[in-house]
């Protein structure tokens, strides 16, 4: 059982391991594994990272991680807000159009990327919005998968807890902000982590929509990087690792939360 | 919210509704314009000329135009066309390997023995990790002088293979690359079907004196039928629309042998910027997509236990 696993295990980190080896060591990793070289500390170093035009400079001078910072800040707060939001009529409300707004919904989640990606294009120009963030962000704000999960949540906490802030003269916004959100927090973490690392990798549309190089997210810069102006492997390995390092930690961080998301999506 | 004086039954409920659109207006707003005025205004486009660099003399862009059944006639005589649906058609085969092999892992890490929550966690790295990142690591691996071949010609004695380069094999070189990132997802799926089914199950066969494969097989397999049915129809969605692998391995490479439809897509509309030909490619890859999904859906309900479906 241990073999299986294990050799399983070898498979899944073997190329990042690679990555990282090749991002730290001076000269060709496969000539210096025949002659056995590679064990040896003095031909580690961090140049890659660190030098004068080790990944670091590039990544500050593109400004990548600000950019990939800010998109993620302020599109899992919207898609978190929007689809809590949504969410709780959904949970909680009996009104005309509810079956309707529900079908629509789903209908949604069949869906490929790329039907929609065209026309949304043209909404972008035609609004003005062709190379800024907002074009980045604002198609994914309402995420169906996040309002379904939000609206679980917010049905397992108890009615009379409403009820009760209702007659002492709340209003819906109120028990939304005071009692629903506070209760769900869970919920909304494993949202958020999700929302979080759809933006951190996301890839085609902020290439579609953004023109100037200093706007572009990691992804899209790593991949600009490595085809542009820094082919050799070192420096584009070093790029990688620095870009995974961040959503890996904050994957074996918050594990709970991410594979309570997944199942969550699945069981339905 | 609250109306002035004494609430009529009537003025109630009106109230409630509109207070529960005004909770849903942000999310409908957002899908009605990037989810479902795209899809209705992308139909339309499939049947217009529309070209995103072509102006009038004033710089104005020159605005769609309707050309009736045109695009799909010529979708039909371009050979690129049938190239990409054979490579996108192709790539399903990346489902049953998927499924087969992550529900195997599944099972392997459904034990409980010591250390099996940090196997699971690292088998799920490489989802969490983006396309760039795993393309940019896999194109290193998959090199002439690269690791793998390494591993074939020194270690092996084999003939070095042309991963990326060699026209019979790349589209399978960018599978596995799928397959690879792929399996932590859908163990993760299965694994949660597995803790969904009830241990009684499975002991009463053990009692009957059934051997681990056949309750396996018979009692297991049968009862994950709805998590199967599900995983079946995302792996079959994606992998009929692949497309960020193949743009960050091969672009289409070498000589289209990895051209798929979403790849063609992605060219059309935003190299070329044809987007009346691009939309219906779109419509096209939409209707396959709908086709399969509806195939998935009804092979797997026939017969199907869905006690907790």
């Amino acid at each position: 059982m241990y073999v299986l696993m294990i050799s399983l295990a070898v498979l899944t980190v073997g190329p990042f391991v690679y990555l990282l080896l090749g991002s730290l060591v001076k000269g060709n990793l496969l000539t210096l594994f025949r002659t056995g070289e590679w064990l040896d500390p003095a031909r580690y170093t961090l140049q890659n990272y660190l030098g004068p035009d080790g990944v670091w400079a590039t990544f500050s001078r593109m400004r990548l991680f600000e950019n990939t910072v800010l998109i993620c800040a302020v599109g899992v707060t919207l898609e978190l807000f929007v689809s809590a939001l949504a969410a709780y009529p959904l949970a909680r409300m009996a009104f005309p159009g509810r079956g309707l707004v529900f079908a629509l919904m789903l209908s949604t989640m069949m869906l490929p990327a790329q039907a929609t990606m065209i026309v949304n294009f043209n909404t972008i120009r035609f609004l003005g919005l062709y190379d800024t963030y907002a074009a980045v962000i604002l198609p994914s704000a309402a995420s169906v998968f996040g309002i379904f999960l939000m609206r679980q949540a917010f049905i397992t906490v108890p009615k009379e807890l409403d009820e009760a802030a209702r007659i002492d003269g709340a209003g819906d916004f109120t028990i939304w902000w005071r009692i629903m959100l506070p209760l769900t927090r869970p919920a909304l973490g494993t949202l958020a982590i999700f929302s979080f690392v759809g933006y951190w990798n996301s890839f085609i549309w902020p290439l579609v929509v953004l023109k100037h190089e200093n706007k572009y997210p990691l992804a899209v810069g790593l991949q600009f990087m490595a085809e542009v102006f820094d082919k050799t492997f070192g420096k584009i390995a070093a790029g990688s690792i620095l870009s995974v390092i961040p959503i890996i930690a904050v994957f074996l961080l918050l594990q709970k939360q991410f594979i309570r998301g997944i199942t969550a999506g699945a069981v339905k | 919210m609250r109306l002035g004086g004494k609430p009529t039954p009537d003025s109630t409920a009106r109230q409630r509704t509109l207070t529960a659109y005004l909770f849903l207006a942000p999310a409908l707003v957002a899908l009605a314009l990037f989810t479902f005025y795209p899809i209705a205004y992308g139909i339309y486009l499939a049947f217009t000329d529309y070209d995103m660099l072509r102006h009038t003399p004033q710089g104005v862009l020159v605005p769609p135009r309707f050309v009736g059944l045109d695009n799909f006639a010529k979708l039909y005589r371009d050979p690129y066309f049938w190239t990409a649906l054979t490579n996108s058609a192709l790539y399903l085969l990346v489902v049953p390997v998927l499924q087969v092999l992550a529900m195997a892992v599944a099972v392997l890490v459904n034990q409980r023995i010591a250390g099996v929550r940090l196997f699971r966690t690292t088998y799920y790295i490489p989802v969490v990790t983006s396309v760039v990142v795993v393309g940019i690591a896999w194109n290193w691996v998959y090199q002439s002088d690269g690791p793998l071949n390494a591993l074939l010609v020194d270690v092996l004695g084999l003939p070095r293979v042309g991963w990326l380069t060699d026209g019979r094999v790349a589209l399978f070189s960018v599978m596995l690359v799928t397959v690879w990132q792929g399996l932590g997802y859908f163990m993760m799926l299965y694994l949660a079907g597995l803790q969904g089914i009830p241990p009684e199950y499975e002991e009463a066969a053990r009692l009957d004196g059934a051997g681990p494969w056949l309750v396996f097989r018979h009692v297991t397999v049968p009862l994950l039928r709805p998590t199967l049915a599900l995983c079946s129809v995302i792996s079959c969605i994606s992998a009929f629309k692949v497309f960020t692998e193949i743009y960050v391995m091969t672009r289409g490479g070498p000589e289209h042998a990895t051209l798929t439809l979403g790849y063609l897509i992605f060219d059309t509309a935003f190299k070329d910027y044809a987007m009346g030909y691009a939309a219906a490619l779109s419509l096209v890859m939409g209707i396959f997509v709908g086709v399969i999904s509806y195939v998935n859906l009804r092979y797997f309900r026939e017969g199907g236990l869905t006690y907790y479906a």
